[in-house]
């Protein structure tokens, strides 16, 4: 008899994406269908879909869903887990939407410590709308809003998000990781595991950043995207856990004195 | 249950938790602060959640978050907190869940200031954000009304699956009554179980997508039928008003709604003492608005005078309703002053002049 040793995990809808050839946002839905399927949440999990190239994600996962405002993804798992406290809640969110238009939403969510899990996709540019700066664009990264290239003298340095909200006291679990390789994605995918655990066990906020590649938008084959962000945001954006649970707040040093 | 004096804000606050809403999220505004402050020390009294929301666009997506999840929600705040709510209010109606809201209006535009107004009844019954979509919008005029039609909003938005709101104005909120509620009061709508909502798809029911997102137009167009089909339904069986005098000869008309109507029902006294006929139509629903019933009051008029705390926004309403058929006039205050029943007394001697109708009147 055949055995089966792989197969598509349940929590991943059995249909086609729209997604380019070689964008990485599938990759991440498969690893936050798997999560979630092994930890067997599957039958009460919420996802919250942005606007962004992931607003169709409710037709790509198996798990109701709701389908929020461009940035307000935060918002609306806070009225879902607060009406239901008993369920699973994850937003599931573009640069763009998050860290732009959202920006007030994610920092409020994540300092009153909602019980979600926030999946934080950073591709360093707006996808759907045709490749216009986002809040992330690498400094000189072309867009079609800055066809020269970020000038950081004009547009600012890119926000570090998972930096940002570090500096919180309350959430419980913020990351960052990335999906260029196969061996990053295995990290990605212990980070958003603990991220979910951390909520099914109680705990308060948790998002992972996961790097993630737009060969459409950045103009580059897809082969070529994942060198490009192992070259250019790698460098920017470090890979690694930024806060867990009792985790040291972060305190100033005094003026004058040497740390 | 006994009779109990109390200030129309907390008597809605109250309301809302007699019609089993446990979910209160909002963003302090000055004229209805003391709803979410009620309602944040009467919530976890009963088991409920009271979020205070960083800014009313944030409110108004939980709502649409917690409404989703099939749970009874509601949200309070005023004009310019209303103006932001926007956006999840849209989504909320093309998305087709109940919630209900409050909007004790102040006065407008910009910042405007903090006295009562009723000047967002534009807002509130023809849109207010994008997309065609109505709000079913009821309005009160005295605290007890108040907190029946909250109970009422709830189950209508239930009923329809779509966002009901109550608009009153600062003197609604603020204001000391005497309240009664009912503990064993009935539903006003035949209620069915929430079967669409997104509450996690046990065993092998299909998922259920919150959602107002059509890409393939001819299904979006379909969507927009269903909408109107349902504005259409409520035009024909959710229109309330009521009249004063209107069974007696009259030769003029007040079309007025919320506290406004209670000084015109002194005017009316005051005119009657007079010698000089009117009556009046109060809509208590806005959207639908009583046309049928005030053209046909009207038709009993020479004249029709509308009297509102806004530069005059249902004298729109009330022209569509007459049809040309009656001349429609409009007496108002702005920017927090309120009318007195004096003032409309002088409005209708002045209107009885006008040479038309005197001859008529004569
Ligand atoms: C209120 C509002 N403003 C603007 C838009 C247009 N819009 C749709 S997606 C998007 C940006 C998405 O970029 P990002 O969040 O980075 O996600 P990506 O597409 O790259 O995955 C914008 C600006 C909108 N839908 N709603
Ligand atoms: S535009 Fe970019 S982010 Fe969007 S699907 Fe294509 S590659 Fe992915």
């Amino acid at each position: 008899m055949l055995e089966t040793v792989f197969c598509r995990t349940p929590a991943l809808a059995d249909v086609t994406t729209h997604y380019c050839p070689g964008c990485t946002h599938g990759v991440i839905h498969r690893l936050v269908a798997e999560v979630v399927d092994e930890l067997g949440l599957r039958e009460r999990t919420i996802g919250i879909a942005p606007v962004g190239c992931s607003v169709l994600a409710y037709n790509y996962f198996t798990t109701d869903f709701q389908e929020a405002s461009h940035g307000r993804a935060p918002a609306v798992a806070t009225g879902v887990k607060r009406a239901r406290p008993d369920l699973i809640v994850f937003s599931y969110q573009g640069d763009g939407d998050l860290a732009s238009i959202g920006m007030g939403e994610i920092v409020h969510c994540a300092n009153r410590g909602e019980k979600i899990t926030v999946i934080f996709v950073n591709n360093a540019i707006y996808g759907m709308t045709g490749g216009q700066m986002a809040p992330t664009t690498m400094p000189g990264q072309i867009a079609t809003t800055c066809p020269l290239g970020r000038d950081v003298e004009l547009a600012g340095y890119p926000i570090r998000v998972a930096e940002l909200l570090s500096t919180l006291r309350t959430p419980a679990f913020i990351a960052r990781a990335s999906v260029h390789t196969p061996l990053y994605t295995v990290k990605a995918k212990e980070m958003i595991r603990r991220a979910f655990r951390h909520q099914a066990d109680n705990r308060c906020f948790s998002l992972v950043e996961v790097l993630s590649t737009c060969p459409t938008n950045w103009g580059l084959p897809p082969a070529e995207a994942t060198s490009w962000l192992e070259e250019n945001m790698l460098p920017y954006y470090p890979l690694g856990i930024f806060k867990e649970p009792g985790g040291e707040d972060r305190a100033p040093s005094p003026l004058g004195e040497k740390r | 249950m006994a009779k109990k004096l109390m200030k129309g804000s907390e008597a809605i606050g109250e309301a809302a938790i007699q019609a089993g809403c446990k979910l209160f999220f909002g963003y302090p505004i000055t004229p209805q602060n003391e709803i979410p402050e009620y309602m944040s020390h009467r919530l976890p009294q009963i088991g409920g959640t009271f979020v205070q929301a960083e800014s009313e666009v944030a409110a108004s997506n939980m709502i649409y978050g917690a409404a989703g999840s099939g749970e009874r929600v509601f949200t309070s705040s005023s004009s310019p907190g209303i103006s932001l709510m926007q956006e999840g209010i849209s989504y909320i109606a093309g998305s087709e869940l109940p919630v209900v809201l409050v909007n004790i209006m102040r006065a407008g535009p910009g910042l405007g200031g903090i006295l009562p107004s009723q000047a967002d009844y534009f807002q509130a019954t023809k849109g207010g954000g994008h997309g065609d979509y109505r709000l079913l919008v009821l309005a009160p005029w005295s605290v007890q009304e108040a907190a029946d039609l909250i109970q009422d909003a709830f189950d209508l938005a239930d009923f329809y699956r779509n966002p009901v709101m109550i608009l009153g104005d600062g003197l609604i909120g603020q204001m000391m009554e005497p309240v009664e509620f009912h503990p064993d009061r009935k539903p006003c709508k035949e209620l069915k179980p929430k079967e669409w909502a997104a509450t996690g798809c046990k065993g092998d029911r299909p998922t259920n997508i919150i959602n107002s997102l059509f890409l393939d137009p001819a299904a979006l167009e379909r969507h927009n039928h269903k909408l109107q089909a349902k504005y259409e339904a409520m035009a024909r069986d959710e229109i309330r008003c009521a009249e004063y005098g209107t069974e007696e000869p009259y030769d003029v008309l007040i079309v007025a709604y919320g506290t406004v109507a209670r000084v015109c029902v002194t005017a009316l006294e005051d005119l009657k003492e007079a010698g000089i006929r009117a009556a009046m139509v109060r809509p208590i629903t806005l959207f639908p608005f009583p046309y049928a019933q005030v053209r046909a009051a009207s038709e009993k008029a020479k004249a029709v005078l509308v009297v509102e705390l806004s530069c005059g926004q249902m004298v729109e309403d009330v022209r569509l309703a007459v049809e040309g058929t009656r001349p429609v006039h409009f007496y108002g205050r702005q920017g927090g002053m309120l009318v007195t029943p004096e003032e409309v007394v002088d409005e209708i001697r002045r209107l009885l002049t006008v040479p038309q109708l005197e001859a008529d009147h004569a």
